[in-house]
């Protein structure tokens, strides 16, 4: 299922965040979205999820515009795979997972069995089936996303959102989580997911956007776009790529 | 899974736990009634609402049918509906503002009701004009609040809570200044009564006019009680999975609401039963709302059961039962957030 953002714009108040944003993800993408703080990457996540609705522009899963969807239609269409984050009451694993399902059943059903072999399917996908009955503020935080991840597939959307879904992660479990996350690109899901390290874009991602104060800077394959010059532009500071055998990495150059 | 069949079974406990304290209770009165007589009795009238009366011989005193049909069996039946209502109402307050100690007062129902009940023993009313002008109140209040909220900018939830605290404290201010007014022989102890708490009153014609509302309530409560569980991951991720969390939150909003103002307007006002049920069910059952709202229910309906069991025989004197509760609610929700372990 692909992606469609047409002239997309937004400002909260007088303040504008995004202007006249234009690009598609395709399904078996993941189109990673670089850029600073407070660059708009969050607000663009909240139109694509219906959270912020007075938005200029289209947004389109398949042709079909988002806005006019119901949020149980949405959600057929679109996951999101939020940050690991502490809850008020304690769930299991596998109930965060079930909850996924939701959307497939009428306000007033519980899940039943093919909800629940829905969840564990998703599960077992992700490798964390042992998870299950583990209660999640139990969980470490790469396990946590991970179950995020689950839920998300569990939900049966083809499109998957994740706003720096590693940003609290340690290294390892920050590599795990992505290359879960590309090998579900490469089943086929559409994936657009903010980062805040450009050289996970380069290890990670088909393509890349960059946003700068709103604005689209470049969109394009990581090996193409990310530069010395892009990465002074949206960082402001000086960062050399280095090629090797395995591609390019990003080496920080002191100021002097 | 296993997890469930347990939770299940615990339920079940819970049952069996409600129905043995409902029979006792006959028994338990300066007027001693035994256990086996109670059911007997209960069972012939249960029968006679199908045979006709007279159908079947009786072997007990009309003093003991009196005492358990009209004075015992109203007042029984009273303490399980409002129990009930208010434990449910309290654990899906705590759900949808996804805080657990949120209560049914938080949208200003019981200071509604309270005030309600305070005009109307004022301006001379009778008992039924009493409850029915709480219930209005209560009703009136949790209105207000959310057309407040539903105004202001911001965040929904926050605004619900800073309303209801609000309108609570303009409507508590004017049962105060009732209670200033109001002739000191009369109206002063029973608006004072009234506050504190009591099914002392109740008749049994009072039962179903208390079970209609509550009904109404409780059955969307119960309902909903999955989507409960999407709503308490916060509003944002609950719409990410697919609820209409506008809608989903006011229905079960305005069922609390109706539960809880019916509650109070029959019992008057009854502290923390909404705050501790569910706390205890969470300790017990773990935090999924499938089981925790059932299991509210029927824990909600046996404590206050235990509760005014305890109110009308402790002392010859009656005590307050929202005395009570507050008494047994207080220590033995600090024993709960001082016991570290929780269950799943």
């Amino acid at each position: 299922m692909s992606l469609t953002v047409e002239n997309l714009s937004f400002s909260y108040g007088k303040h504008p965040v995004l202007h006249e944003l234009t690009f598609t993800a395709e399904a078996g993408e993941l189109l990673a979205i670089l850029g600073p703080n407070g660059v708009g990457k969050t607000t663009l996540f909240k139109c694509v999820m219906g959270q912020e609705r007075k938005y200029s522009g289209r947004i389109a899963a398949d042709g079909a515009d988002l806005a006019a969807l119901t949020p149980r239609e949405r959600a057929h269409r679109v996951a999101a795979i939020p940050q690991a984050h502490p809850l008020s009451f304690r769930y299991s694993a596998f109930d965060m997972v079930l909850m996924g399902t939701s959307h497939t059943l009428s306000p007033f059903n519980l899940p039943g069995e093919k909800e629940r072999a829905a969840a564990r399917d998703a599960m077992a996908r992700v490798n964390i089936g042992h998870l299950a009955e583990r209660p999640f503020d139990h969980l470490s935080g790469g396990e946590q996303q991970l179950v995020f991840i689950a839920r998300a597939l569990a939900q049966q959307a083809k499109i998957l959102l994740m706003d720096e879904p590693t940003a609290s992660l340690d290294y390892g479990n920050r590599l795990h989580v992505l290359g879960v996350v590309r090998d579900l690109s490469r089943a086929g899901y559409t994936v657009l997911l903010s980062t805040h390290d450009p050289q996970h874009a380069l290890w990670y991602a088909d393509r890349a956007l960059a946003l700068k104060a709103g604005r689209m800077l470049a969109l394009g394959t990581p090996r193409k776009i990310v530069t010395a010059d892009l990465l002074q532009q949206l960082y402001g500071r000086r960062i050399d790529l280095v090629e090797t055998e395995q591609g390019p990495v990003l080496v920080p150059k002191e100021a002097d | 899974m296993h997890r469930e069949r347990k939770a299940r079974r615990t339920l079940l406990a819970m049952s069996l736990m409600l129905a043995a304290l409902f029979l006792v209770s006959f028994s338990l009165g300066r007027y001693g009634v035994p256990p086996f007589t109670v059911v007997k009795i209960l069972c012939t009238r249960f029968a006679e609402l199908f045979a006709g009366k007279g159908a079947l011989a009786r072997t007990w005193t009309r003093e003991m049918e009196t005492v358990v049909i009209n004075i015992r069996l109203p007042r029984i039946l009273m303490a399980c509906l409002v129990g009930c209502s208010l434990s449910a109402a309290g654990a899906a307050f705590q759900g949808v503002f996804h805080n657990p100690m949120a209560s049914p007062d938080i949208l200003g129902a019981s200071s509604g009701a309270a005030f309600g009940a305070a005009l109307a023993i004022l301006l001379g009313a009778s008992t039924r004009m009493i409850t029915l002008s709480a219930f209005c109140f209560g009703l009136l209040t949790v209105g207000l609040v959310m057309l407040v909220a539903r105004r202001a900018p911001g965040a929904r939830l926050i605004n619900l809570i800073l309303a209801g605290i609000m309108l609570s404290s303009l409507f508590n201010a004017g049962t105060s200044y009732i209670k200033l007014v109001a002739d000191p022989s009369n109206q002063l102890p029973q608006i004072t009564y009234w506050l504190m708490g009591s099914l002392s009153g109740t008749r049994l014609s009072d039962i179903p006019l208390a079970f209609l509302p509550m009904a109404i309530g409780l059955a969307p409560l119960f309902l909903l009680r999955w989507q409960l569980n999407l709503l308490s991951l916060g509003e944002s991720e609950a719409r990410a999975l697919g609820v209409n969390t506008g809608r989903v939150r006011l229905a079960l909003l305005l069922s609390s609401t109706l539960v809880t103002a019916a509650s109070v307007s029959f019992s008057g006002m009854i502290g923390w039963v909404g705050l501790v049920v569910p706390h205890l069910c969470r300790k017990v059952l773990g935090s999924d709302h499938r089981y925790l709202m059932p299991g509210s229910f029927l824990c909600g309906a046996a404590f206050l059961l235990l509760v005014d069991d305890v109110s009308r025989n402790l002392l010859t004197v009656e005590i307050p039962i929202g005395i009570l509760t507050a008494l047994v609610g207080a220590p033995f929700f600090l024993y709960l957030i001082m016991r570290k372990e929780e269950k799943l």
